[in-house]
């Protein structure tokens, strides 16, 4: 194949795959009428933020912080549990290790469908429908095994010799640890951590099955936009409501992409 | 001089070594004063992960299992009785029901032809990226870097508002191009529901695909291309022989992790039926299990199925969680 001939079928490619998240910014820059036309509008001169101020309504910011209380939950509980059990995994030798990575292997192939009956059956038993903690619970569970499965990685690649050396020039083994490998960790809870965040920002299945109508996520905002009626449905709204929620995660997606590609080849599942 | 072993049961002089053969690439020889059977330290640390692992994952399976072999009927729904124990009934019913086997049909047909074009897609399009100009890969990655990036529901939004029967940009365009698509529905036909459910699929899947296989292209060593070509072999004869026994690991892995995802496409097939789709004609398993058991409680048939997908997906993962576990130094 030519250079030439490559080149146009990746700029056609580029241009195919970009084009829903063009559409998506595109739209939410329109009149509600310009969006009722039967010829679109393919760039949006004379737009406004108007579908921006529509959808910014109460119900909006109610799920706004109902997600960034399970969110902000789960990152900060799944990474110290997880950070906890890196160490164990990675520092220590000790019967019933090799159980825990298979289980832990075992754990991430399991799809939220095979049992979210039983966890809704669970939740219902302990009053726990429909509630950050219940919704929460969940999700850290959901996390954890690629987690410590990612934080066992960058464990391992920092040698004990180091905190060792510092003990030998009189640090304690707390303050070795915390002055020597907490700061070589941070990258590696930075990639967890954000992980863990798109994970619970983004989740829909579990959430479809754990939340009432009333009290939504964003994701089910969202859908609930968009479904509520198909005549009437107010699309630069529905646009602008998916630009809100897309934004973090397109930024926090950036940082830590690279990451993110080998360590889902090299054992994440949860996608 | 601090005392080194101070917490810990070993003395540091004369360490134990580790009585396991020690792999490569990890450092278990200089751990000594840490490795020790006796330590109840490590199992402390792992304590928070296996209490939230037995709450949220083992518990419910265990529950489920149980739900399996009971019944939930009318009185039971509304709470008046408790379940009933039906033996292997569910089971049962799951093996000799057709409308249950439409839908596992249905499932494997969509991961098949979901997975392969995925996969075929995905590989050609890194292969592409080998041969592009600098500044063309660079948009084609960024492009399929947000495609990748957006979240299912609002990449859902964006796809319904495309085919959007009356203002969709996709029926405009159609009709454009001299087809009568003008008002056309989508989703009430179910092949044409499922053709609409594939293009997301495969838009959300593709570049995933495309980053693990150009990295592993990028592997694939030129000498030894160059030197074939040399030989006399030929463009398919350097793929078949040099470029794909290379790229073959993360090719294997990459396809068990789409065979599972796209077994169990909860969100994009039940946001669509709520978008227009008829969902008793366009159920896969995960919206079927949804169904029977949050919609109509029937709790012990929805357990039984639930329990079917978990095994099959243990199946089909089982090769690659062992050579995971191998690579670990477990």
């Amino acid at each position: 194949m030519s250079k030439r001939l490559a080149n146009t079928l990746g700029i056609i490619l580029a241009l195919l795959w970009i084009f829903p998240v063009y559409w998506m910014v595109n739209t939410a820059f329109l009149p509600a009428s310009q969006s009722r036309s039967t010829t679109p509008t393919f760039v949006p001169f004379g737009g406004d933020f108007s579908a921006f101020s529509r959808v910014l309504t109460p119900s909006f910011m109610n799920s706004l912080f109902l997600s960034l209380r399970v969110t902000l939950l789960v990152v900060v509980v799944a990474l110290i549990f997880a950070f906890l059990a890196a160490l164990a995994v990675s520092r220590f030798r000790f019967a019933g290790r090799k159980g825990f990575i298979l289980t832990i292997l075992i754990v991430q192939m399991i799809p939220a469908e095979a049992l979210f009956i039983s966890q809704y059956k669970m939740l219902q038993g302990w009053g726990l429908l429909n509630s950050v903690a219940g919704l929460s619970l969940l999700y850290v569970a959901a996390v954890l095994p690629f987690t410590v499965w990612m934080l066992r990685g960058f464990v391992d690649g920092i040698p004990a010799d180091l905190e060792q050396a510092a003990m030998i020039d009189g640090c304690s083994r707390t303050s070795a640890f915390f002055r020597i490998t907490f700061p070589l960790l941070a990258p590696g809870l930075v990639a967890s951590g954000v992980y863990a965040f798109l994970q619970a920002w983004n989740e829909f299945t579990l959430a479809t099955v754990i939340m009432n109508p009333s009290t939504k996520t964003l994701p089910l905002w969202l859908r609930g936009l968009a479904i509520q009626s198909n005549q009437a449905t107010d699309w630069p709204g529905v646009m602008a409501g998916s630009v809100l929620v897309a934004l973090p995660v397109i930024i926090f997606f950036m940082l830590v992409q690279g990451r993110m590609t080998s360590g889902l080849v090299s054992g994440a599942v949860k996608g | 001089m601090p005392n080194v072993a101070s917490d810990s049961v070993v003395p540091p002089a004369a360490p134990p070594r580790a009585p396991y053969p020690v792999h490569l690439g990890h450092r278990i020889e200089d751990l000594p004063t840490r490795a020790t059977r006796r330590s109840i330290g490590p199992y402390l640390l792992l304590l928070p992960v296996i209490i939230a692992l037995i709450l949220a994952l083992a518990y419910p399976l265990g529950r489920q299992i149980i739900m399996s072999f009971q019944g939930f009927g009318l009185a039971q729904q509304l709470g008046t009785a408790p379940p009933e124990w039906v033996g292997f009934a569910n089971y049962r019913t799951l093996l000799t029901d057709p409308a249950i086997w439409t839908v596992i049909a249905r499932s494997i047909a969509f991961c098949f032809v979901n997975a392969s074009l995925t996969m075929v897609i995905g590989t050609a399009l890194a292969t592409l990226m080998t041969k592009l100009s600098t500044g063309v890969r660079i948009a084609l990655s960024t492009s399929l870097l947000f495609a990748w990036a957006m979240p299912v529901i609002a990449a859902m939004t964006v796809w319904e508002w495309l085919f959007n029967s009356e203002y969709g940009v996709i029926n405009w365009l159609l009709t454009q191009l001299g087809l009568d698509y003008t008002g056309h529905s989508w989703l009430t036909n179910p092949l044409s529901f499922f053709f609409v459910a594939t293009v997301i699929v495969v838009w959300m899947s593709v570049p995933f695909v495309v980053f693990s296989v150009y990295s592993a292209l990028t592997q694939v060593s030129e000498e030894v291309l160059e030197a074939a070509a040399l030989d006399g072999a030929g463009g398919w004869q350097r793929f078949r022989h040099i470029v794909l026994p290379t790229i073959m690991p993360v090719l294997s892995v990459v396809t068990v992790l789409q065979i599972i995802w796209d077994l169990r496409v909860f969100t994009q097939i039940f946001y669509l039926q709520g978008a227009g789709g008829l969902a008793s004609k366009t159920d896969l398993l995960g919206t079927f299990i949804y169904r029977l058991g949050i919609s109509q409680s029937d709790y012990g048939l929805a357990s039984a199925v639930a329990l079917f997908v978990l095994i099959l997906t243990l199946v089909i993962t089982s090769g690659y969680v062992r050579s995971l576990f191998k690579e670990a130094d477990a």
